[in-house]
C-alpha cells in the first residue's frame, strides 16, 4: 500500500454510463441502468476499492473500463491520454488487464497452464523466440508460486487456490500496470483467500501496480485497499479513504453496510447497533427518481425524489452524494 | 524407551531416517504429457475403438494397394477377347469357379488365378469390382464429410460467434437450404451438374475422377453443410458467454482467434463425432444416387451400385447383395465406435 503521490492519475473515470438494451417484446426494448454515470480517480500505485450488493454495476463498472463492453457515455482516460480509438484500446490491453472471479469458469479446459498463462504473450507478440516465450511463463508461474512442474497440466488439475493463481499470472504477462480485480476472492475459501491477498500486496510493492479491487466482502477490501467507494443501483453513493469510510461512514447507505460487518469481538459487535434496511433493492430497470437510495433511507424527503444529489466532496477526499448529508451527521 | 504392553503410543526407536534414494522416490512427478499424446493413448487403451480402427485402416488400404497386383480388372469383360465370339461361360461365375478357356489352361498345367468372389453378368471378376466400389464409397464419403465439415465450421463458427444480424442473415439462409426437399434436389443438381461438367473437366485430371463423382461432391457442399453449421454454431453460441473467452478479449485477441483457439477445440468432439457420422450419410447418399443412376459411371463400381446390381440375380446369386451389404456395414458400424471412442478419448472434462 504505497502511497505515491504523482499528480495526474493513472486512471481517470468521467460520467461513466453503460446501459444494456432489455428486450421486452418483439419491437420495444428498454435500457437497464448498470451504471449510470459513475466517475473517481485511480492514483498510482493506490488501490481503490469497489464494494456494493449484487447487481449495483460494480462488475460492470470494470469490465467497461478495460472496454470489454463499449461505454453508452462518458471518458475513461489512462495516463492523461483519452481511451477512445480501436488502436488505443490495443494498447491500453497491454497496460490494463483483469483476474476474474470464477477460477473454474475464467480457464480454457483445452489450454494448459503454459498456453494460458502465455496467451496475452502470444496475441501481443511479446517474444522473439519459443524459449523466451517459456522462460517468460516459467517466471511468472514463480511470481505466483506455482510449481514450473505444472506448466503442461490441465486447469482442471488444480484446486480453486492454484487456479486463481494461474489466472493472476495470464493477468501479469504482458506487465501491466493496472489491473482490475474483479471478486477475485470471493469463490475460494478463507484461509485461501488470506494467501490470494496477501500475494496481491505482495505484488503491487514488487512490480507496483494499482489495483481496481471489486468485491462484496468489506473486512477483505478494508485491508487491501487505500481507498473505498460505495456503489448502490449503478451510481456511486460515496468515496473516501478506507480507514476514513470504515470508521466514519456519512452516506445512510454505507453506514448501514458498515454496520452489518461481522466484527470478530463479541463485545464490540453487541456494543454496535446493525442499521437494518426495510425493503429490498429496486430493479434497475425501474430505478426511483432523484436519489436512488430514497426508497429504503430513513432520511429521505421530498427533495431526494426530485433531484438526484451532486456527488461532492464534503472534507478532503471524502465524497459522498446525499442531500441531507450535513443533517444527519 | 520401555513399552508398555497395553500402551497405545508409539515406539519412536522403530522410526529411521529416510536415505535420499527414498526422500527422491517420494517427491517423483508424473511426467507430464501433451493433450495429444494423451488422447491417444485413452483412445488406444479402449479396445473397441482400437479394433474400429484397425478394421477401418485393413478396409482402406486393401482398396487402395489390392488393385496394383491383382490379375483382373474391374472393367475387363472375361469373355471377350479381340476377333472371337462372346465366351458366355464366364458370365454369372460362382465363386472359385473358372470359365471355359481357363479350364483348359489348368487343365494344361497352368496357374489360374481363381475369381474368389465368381463373376458377375457381363463377366467381369467380382471381387476386383468389390474392392474398387469400397475404394470410391470410402472417398466419397471421406472428402464430402471433409468438405461438408469446413464449409459448416466456417459458416457455424462466424455466426455463433459474431451473433447479431450476421448471425440472422446465415440462419435464415441455412433455414431456405434445410426447407428444401433434399432428396430432390440431389437429383436435380446431380443431373444437371452431370451434364454441365462433362465439357469443363474434358482433359484435366479431373476427368479420370469423372463427372459423376465430383458433381457428388458438389452436391454434398452445397446441401449437406447446414445440419453442421447449425450444430457448431449452437455450441459457440454457448461456449462463448464462458468466462475465459471474455478473459480472452480481454487480453485483446481477435475474433479469429477466439474462434481458433478457445472455441473450436471446446466444440472439437461433437464436431468429431457428427464428421464421424456423416461419412456413413455420405455413403448412404452415394448408394441410392447410384441405384438411381446418377451416382458413378459405368463401368466404374460403388457399394451401392453393385448392390442394386445384385437385386436382379438376388434368387440365383444372393451373395452378390450379401458381399457388398457386409463391407457397407463393416465400414459403416467400425466409424461409429471408432467416433464414439475419439470422443471419449479427447474430452478432458469426461476424464477428469
Amino acid at each position: 500500500m504505497s502511497e505515491n503521490t504523482n499528480n495526474t492519475p493513472l486512471v481517470q473515470v468521467k460520467d461513466l454510463k453503460e446501459y444494456f438494451n432489455i428486450n421486452m417484446g418483439l419491437f420495444k426494448s428498454k435500457p437497464l441502468k448498470a451504471v449510470d454515470g459513475v466517475s473517481f480517480d485511480i492514483k498510482k500505485g493506490e488501490t481503490l476499492g469497489l464494494v456494493g450488493e449484487s447487481g449495483c454495476g460494480k462488475t460492470t463498472v470494470g469490465r467497461t473500463i478495460l472496454r470489454l463492453y463499449e461505454p453508452t457515455g462518458g471518458e475513461i482516460y489512462y495516463k492523461g491520454k483519452k481511451i477512445e480509438s480501436k488502436a488505443d484500446i490495443r494498447e491500453f490491453r497491454k497496460e490494463a488487464t483483469m483476474v476474474f472471479q470464477d477460477p473454474y469458469s475464467s480457464l480454457n479446459p483445452r489450454m494448459t497452464v503454459s498456453d494460458i498463462i502465455g496467451e496475452p504473450l502470444d496475441v501481443h507478440k511479446l517474444y522473439s523466440n519459443k524459449k523466451e516465450r517459456e522462460e517468460r511463463i516459467l517466471e511468472l508461474m514463480n511470481c505466483v508460486g506455482l510449481n514450473s512442474e505444472h506448466a503442461s497440466r490441465y486447469a482442471h488439475e488444480f484446486s480453486g487456490g492454484q487456479r486463481q493463481r494461474i489466472g493472476i499470472a495470464r493477468a501479469l504477462a504482458v506487465n501491466p500496470s493496472f489491473i482490475v480485480c474483479d471478486e477475485p476472492v470471493s469463490a475460494l475459501d478463507v484461509s485461501i483467500q488470506a494467501q490470494v491477498i496477501n500475494m496481491f500486496d505482495e505484488l503491487q510493492d514488487t512490480l507496483g501496480l494499482t489495483y481496481l479491487f471489486i468485491a462484496h466482502d468489506i473486512l477483505v477490501v478494508r485491508h487491501i485497499s487505500d481507498r473505498i467507494a460505495v456503489m448502490y443501483l449503478g451510481k456511486m453513493v460515496e468515496l473516501a479513504d478506507a480507514a476514513e469510510i470504515y470508521e466514519h461512514p456519512l452516506h445512510p447507505y454505507s453506514k448501514a453496510l458498515m454496520s452489518a460487518v461481522p466484527m470478530p469481538d463479541p463485545k464490540v459487535a453487541r456494543a454496535n447497533k446493525r442499521i437494518t434496511l426495510s425493503g429490498d433493492i429496486p430493479s434497475p430497470l425501474n430505478a426511483p427518481s432523484g436519489c436512488p437510495f430514497r426508497t429504503r433511507c430513513p432520511y429521505a424527503t421530498d427533495k431526494c425524489a426530485e433531484t438526484m444529489p451532486e456527488f461532492k466532496e464534503v472534507s478532503t477526499g471524502h465524497f459522498v452524494a446525499c442531500h441531507r448529508v450535513g443533517e444527519i451527521n | 524407551m520401555k513399552k508398555m504392553p497395553f500402551s497405545m503410543h508409539v515406539d519412536l526407536d522403530q522410526f529411521i531416517p529416510a536415505t535420499e534414494e527414498e526422500k527422491a522416490y517420494m517427491v517423483q512427478m508424473r511426467p507430464s504429457s501433451t493433450f495429444f499424446k494423451d488422447g491417444v493413448k485413452r483412445l488406444f487403451k479402449n479396445k473397441i475403438a482400437a479394433i474400429s480402427l484397425i478394421v477401418i485402416v485393413v478396409i482402406t488400404l486393401s482398396s487402395i494397394f489390392i488393385p496394383l497386383f491383382w490379375p483382373y480388372d474391374y472393367g475387363t469383360q472375361l469373355g471377350i477377347s479381340p476377333g472371337k465370339p462372346v465366351d458366355a461361360s464366364y458370365a454369372n461365375l460362382a465363386p472359385f469357379q473358372y470359365g471355359e478357356t481357363e479350364q483348359e489352361r489348368i487343365n494344361n498345367g497352368e496357374k489360374i488365378f481363381p475369381h474368389i468372389f465368381g463373376t458377375d453378368q457381363a463377366g467381369r471378376d467380382y471381387f476386383i469390382r468389390v474392392v474398387y466400389g469400397t475404394r470410391i464409397s470410402l472417398a466419397v464419403g471421406f472428402f464430402a464429410s471433409i468438405i461438408v465439415l469446413i464449409i459448416g465450421m466456417l459458416i457455424g463458427s462466424v455466426a455463433g460467434y459474431f451473433g447479431g444480424k450476421v448471425d440472422l442473415w446465415i440462419m435464415r439462409f441455412v433455414d431456405i437450404i434445410y426447407s428444401l426437399p433434399d432428396m430432390l434436389m440431389v437429383i436435380l443438381l446431380a443431373s444437371v451438374m452431370k451434364q454441365t461438367l462433362n465439357p469443363i473437366i474434358e482433359g484435366t485430371v479431373l476427368a479420370r475422377i469423372g463427372s459423376n463423382i465430383i458433381s457428388l461432391f458438389i452436391v454434398f457442399a452445397l446441401l449437406y453443410w447446414v445440419s453442421m453449421a447449425r450444430l457448431i454454431r449452437g455450441q459457440i453460441l454457448s461456449l462463448r458467454e464462458q468466462e475465459y473467452v471474455l478473459a480472452a478479449q480481454a487480453t485483446g485477441a481477435k475474433g479469429g482467434w477466439i474462434i481458433r483457439k478457445h472455441l473450436m477445440p471446446n466444440c472439437i468432439s461433437v464436431v468429431i463425432i457428427s464428421t464421424a457420422l456423416q461419412i456413413p450419410n455420405a455413403i448412404f447418399t452415394e448408394s441410392y444416387l447410384s441405384f438411381l443412376g446418377l451416382g458413378v459411371n459405368a463401368p466404374m463400381p460403388s457399394l451401392g451400385s453393385l448392390a442394386s446390381d445384385a437385386l436382379n440375380g438376388i434368387n440365383s446369386y444372393p451373395y452378390r447383395l450379401v458381399i457388398p451389404a457386409i463391407v457397407i456395414s463393416l465400414i459403416v458400424l467400425s466409424l461409429n465406435l471408432f467416433g464414439d471412442g475419439l470422443r471419449d478419448a479427447f474430452d478432458p472434462k469426461l476424464n477428469a
